[in-house]
């Protein structure tokens, strides 16, 4: 019960953008806002996913209790993105998607940011987790390459005001660094 | 204060002002008391033009209507790229009202015979105006079809006698901090004010439209008011707004976006589907209103569709070199 109030609370933000685009408040170009819609929403939900261990450290563990779903809602804006990608920007072509991933490093940095969380989708079941025991936590430190691919996304997308880029920058560090320092204090 | 009048010695009695267009004056002053209130915060939300645009009368385009499908009028004034007012395209729309656009006096100089003053009120009565219905084509791949209301900027340029060392023309978008949010943005990486320029040639051909309004009326402050340039074979950003300022130059000037990243955006900026954006295609375009499940992608024609009045200019020219 409670953790599907975690997911109504995780869709919220996709239920507005469809409310949104089906009431024509999205003005002419909606292609435009739902890329920067999904995208921004997974870019919040991946600072929250990382937010949630440093939390529960200090004593609030609801982040991470639902970290799954967390994750799994960051995949689905991610997975949204980009399939907005393939309908409005490339329609569906092959041989432009092709010239899209070889010419354009951010299409690639993006795509490649969705493979890495791709198989931490695939494993987020309990079934998964016992059956992949002590690999499983290996395998999802992949959220730290997506991460760093995911903000360099952004940042190759800025076209002359690099704020916002930049804060998602500094929560990023942050988030990282707080995991490197543990890593040295625990070899220690 | 005194305000000096530029006189055109070459006005005849026929180019009297009609009284129509002295009685759009009127509404004009009155449109932006209109923005005044908008300032105070009493505009509307999406309709919430700076100031209730007013009424021109000018020479209907006849063979343009025959074309495409217009752009409507909400769409081409709520969606719009003018980043003094802030980068999303819904910023101006919301935040250009704070720009003040009466009195309006633009500086023409550099290597011209006669350099001067013009205020708009000598625009808006010193012109024929028509109205030309042009693709609108944005270097972001998005376009529009927009029924824009000017005249040539040859004619404008004439009255001022440019001198035969004068190859190029430079413009300046009006740079008031108070006025413009986004100038005052501290991570925004643009050298104000807003810089353009062509070349005479590209400057004086016909098709180069220095612009009053759309469908119409006088231009919303969103879409660069009181006047601005329309340049349609080349991307949107050459087609600089709320202009303050035109040098005619003897070598061709720094432009705004080409200082910032001349590997993506050049001087020439022609609408090429040959020549990518580095980070983009440019080989289709989403032409506005489009929808998720009809983007209305269209495939971008060379020089926006413009090919044959203005290939010549470019004649022997490497266009992927001068993009």
């Amino acid at each position: 019960m409670v953790t599907l109030g975690a997911v109504g609370v995780c869709l919220m933000p996709l239920l507005v953008l469809s409310i949104q685009l089906g009431t024509g408040q999205m003005g002419p170009d909606p292609a435009k806002r739902l890329m920067q819609g999904t995208g921004e929403w997974a870019l919040r939900g991946l600072i929250l996913v990382l937010l949630a261990a440093p939390l529960a450290k200090r004593g609030w563990p609801m982040l991470f209790r639902f970290r799954r779903v967390l994750g799994l809602s960051l995949f689905v804006y991610v997975s949204l993105h980009l399939l907005l990608f393939a309908q409005v920007y490339v329609g569906w072509s092959l041989t432009l998607l092709a010239e899209e991933l070889k010419e354009r490093p951010y299409v690639l940095v993006g795509f490649s940011a969705w493979l890495a969380m791709l198989p931490l989708a695939l494993t987020s079941t309990d079934r998964a987790r016992r059956w992949l025991g002590r690999r499983w936590r290996q395998l999802h430190r992949l959220i730290y390459p997506a991460t760093v691919l995911a903000w360099l996304h952004v940042f190759w997308l800025v076209r002359s005001d690099v704020g916002e880029a930049l804060l998602y920058g500094v929560i990023f560090a942050a988030l990282l660094l707080w995991r490197v320092r543990r890593l040295q204090l625990r070899a220690r | 204060m005194k305000r000096r009048t530029y006189i055109d010695p070459t006005i005849a009695s026929s180019d009297v002002t009609p009284e129509s267009v002295f009685l759009n004056r009127r509404d004009l002053i009155k449109a932006s008391t209109g923005g005044a209130a908008a300032a105070l915060g009493l505009s509307t939300a999406r309709s919430g033009l700076a100031s209730a645009p007013a009424e021109l009368s000018f020479k209907s385009d006849t063979e343009g209507a025959l074309l495409e499908e217009l752009t409507p009028y909400d769409d081409v004034t709520s969606y719009n790229n003018f980043y003094e007012f802030g980068t999303d395209k819904s910023d101006p729309v919301q935040h250009a009202h704070a720009m003040t656009t009466d009195p309006w006096t633009i500086k023409i100089g550099g290597l011209v015979n006669q350099p001067g003053e013009l205020h708009l009120e000598d625009i808006l009565s010193g012109f024929d105006l028509e109205e030309r219905i042009y693709r609108f084509r944005c270097v972001e791949a998005w376009s529009m079809v927009v029924p824009w209301v000017g005249f040539p900027l040859a004619e404008l340029l004439q009255r001022f006698d440019p001198k035969p060392e004068g190859r190029f023309v430079e413009f300046k978008t009006l740079y008031r901090r108070a006025e413009m949010r986004g100038t005052r943005s501290f991570t925004s990486i643009i050298d104000w004010p807003y810089r353009e320029g062509l070349r005479m040639d590209e400057a004086m051909h016909p098709l180069t439209l220095m612009t009053v309004g759309l469908y119409g009326k006088t231009l919303p402050n969103q879409n660069g008011a009181p006047l601005r340039l329309i340049v349609p074979w080349k991307y949107g950003f050459k087609s600089i707004k709320s202009i303050v300022e035109i040098n005619v130059t003897a070598k061709q000037p720094k432009t705004s976006w080409q200082t910032l990243q001349s590997s993506e955006y050049g001087f020439y900026a022609n609408v090429n589907p040959e020549v990518d954006h580095p980070r983009w295609s440019q080989r289709f375009e989403r032409r506005l209103p489009s929808s998720i499940f009809n983007p209305n992608r269209v495939p971008t024609l060379p020089f926006n569709g413009y090919e044959e009045q203005v290939a010549s200019l470019y004649a022997g020219m490497d266009l992927r070199k001068f993009y």
